[in-house]
């Protein structure tokens, strides 16, 4: 395994509903955690990469905002954005900045905070992340677009409603133990039969309440540095082996593939190729579970499964903890929350924590090598990411 | 003092809300005003598109002709929405689908006489132009 480029610290805010504060003050919370975690200070860093999805805020360009407050002057800094995807673009062009040599340490920042608009505002401007000179109009949403891959995927392969519940039941168990996550109630099987229940409610068939992530606010940060940097700095880098990035078109009409995702299968060949490892060498995953179906397509996409036996993993329970390629197991976007410019950097902490052993309650057994899939809008961009220890 | 220019902005009336009011396929809007759910074919190189497109990004060429998207299509996946972003609230339930042409395919909404139980994938469905309750206009697929 090539030992060039380093994480030396991660952090993040806790995911809340609403957070209490302005986004710079919520950055300032996972830079901190993550200076804590690296222990360095803001004078360490070389440059910083800030991400979101801009539309949600009414501060034009944050990342000189940031970095002023979080000390960050007069140090170059700059915005990414991939849609939900933003902080793993941003690990992409830490990556090249400290590779290329041009800086030896790079933050990478990611926040959203989704409260500044309603629900219905929020459905419609992330509906606006597909095409919305032929598509939006018609009224399209995520939680629709993600429902007619549902559709197809059962179709295909006789992939059931219960299955994809299964896939809830289990982010819920590993938000309840999640103290940074933005929902930590259990969510039952049940709950999914029961009429009464928002849980089994249709929003966009055949995803139900149960089936979609939770919006919240939060930031994350991840600190990128060089081989000789992270010696110096850190007793237990995390090294980064593969990246995979792809695209694929933004209308549905474009794309021939509705039972999986091709940008999500493209970056994976491409980060395994570079890590030179398999499907089968990953002992620990985070993949974007934005909808339960997504998570499920993740499984067939990344190689976990074959095409159509991704609900096999989840009746087996072999994405759990214990089994035998664990997925999500802080919550994922469903449970821990889905703060889009932060959600990437923090799947990129839990898997570093889990490789440095030091995941407490949900921490799986000696896993050396890890995998981050984080996709931005219905598929458009596709990152996967693996890291060893 | 001069004219005031005249701003040709024909796609503000697509769909339940619009969010684009110009661009070089607004000629789209006419033909569906005239009935027709048009696409276009670049001379150069023969490829249909639809959406329409105005550029070809393989000749690198704007030659462009319209088609009418005639005949059939298969359901190629659909999803009936109970919740609706802003703007199209009124309009709930409905059905948003794609359906494959075969050289190319059309993404839109399934006719709302159409029960959902009575959709399903694989079906034939043609195109078909449609004034939506506000006045703007859309296209809607329906049982071939």
């Amino acid at each position: 395994m090539e030992k060039k480029v380093a994480i030396i610290g991660v952090g993040q805010s806790t995911f809340v509903r609403q957070y209490p504060g302005s986004i710079r003050e919520l950055a300032f919370d996972g830079f901190k955690d993550c200076l804590l975690d690296a222990g360095i200070t803001a004078k360490d860093i070389g440059a910083s990469v800030v991400c979101s999805a801009p539309e949600y805020d009414k501060q034009r360009s944050p990342a000189g905002v940031f970095a002023e407050y979080l000390g960050l002057n007069p140090q170059p800094t700059f915005y990414v954005e991939s849609l939900c995807s933003s902080s793993t673009t941003g690990i992409r062009l830490a990556y090249s900045l400290v590779k290329s040599g041009l800086h030896d340490v790079v933050a990478v920042l990611g926040f959203q905070k989704m409260s500044e608009i309603s629900s219905s505002e929020s459905q419609e401007r992330m509906g606006r992340g597909a095409d919305i000179q032929w598509e939006s109009p018609f009224g399209t949403m995520m939680p629709a677009y993600y429902a007619m891959y549902a559709r197809a995927h059962m179709e295909k392969y006789g992939t059931t409603p219960d299955d994809l519940a299964l896939i809830r039941v289990k982010a819920a168990t590993y938000g309840q133990i999640n103290d940074r996550a933005v929902y930590r109630k259990p969510v039952t099987f049940e709950m999914f039969k029961d009429p009464e229940n928002i849980m089994g409610r249709p929003v966009a068939t055949p995803l139900r309440v149960g089936d979609c992530c939770a919006n919240a606010d939060g930031s994350s940060c991840i600190i990128v540095a060089s081989a000789e940097k992270a010696k110096s700095f850190c007793k237990k880098p995390v090294w980064i082996m593969g990246l995979g990035s792809a695209t694929t078109s933004v209308n549905l009409a474009g794309r021939d593939l509705f039972s999986g995702l091709s940008a999500a299968q493209d970056a994976a060949r491409q980060a395994y190729e570079m890590a030179g490892v398999t499907p089968k060498d990953i002992d620990v995953a985070e993949v974007h579970d934005c909808f339960t179906i997504a998570e499920m397509m993740a499984y067939e996409n990344l190689g976990f499964a074959e095409p159509g036996e991704g609900k096999e993993l989840i009746r087996g329970k072999e994405t759990y903890k214990e089994g035998s390629i664990p997925v999500n197991v802080d919550g994922g976007l469903l449970s821990k929350g889905h703060p889009i410019g932060a959600t990437g950097g923090s799947q990129v902490r839990t898997i570093v924590l889990q490789l440095r052993d030091e995941a407490g309650d949900i921490q799986v057994k000696d896993p050396a090598i890890g995998l981050v899939h984080n996709i931005g809008g219905v598929g458009l961009y596709g990152n996967v990411t693996i890291l060893g220890r | 003092m001069g004219k005031k220019k005249e701003v040709d902005d024909r796609f503000k009336k697509f769909g339940t809300v619009s969010f684009t009011a110009i661009t070089k396929t607004n000629d789209f809007i006419t033909h569906l005003e005239n009935g027709k759910v048009a696409g276009t074919k670049c001379l150069d190189c023969g490829a249909a598109f639809f959406p329409p497109r105005a550029d070809c990004s393989h000749c690198l060429t704007s030659n462009m002709e319209w088609f009418d998207v005639a005949g059939s299509g298969k359901l190629v996946t659909f999803s009936k929405l109970t919740f609706a972003p802003i703007g199209f609230e009124a309009d709930v339930p409905y059905c948003i689908a794609l359906i494959d042409y075969g050289p190319y395919k059309v993404f839109g909404r399934i006719s709302s006489d159409l029960p959902e139980e009575d959709i399903q994938i694989g079906m034939e469905m043609k195109t078909v132009a449609n004034t939506v309750s506000n006045g703007q206009l859309n296209y809607v697929f329906a049982k071939a």
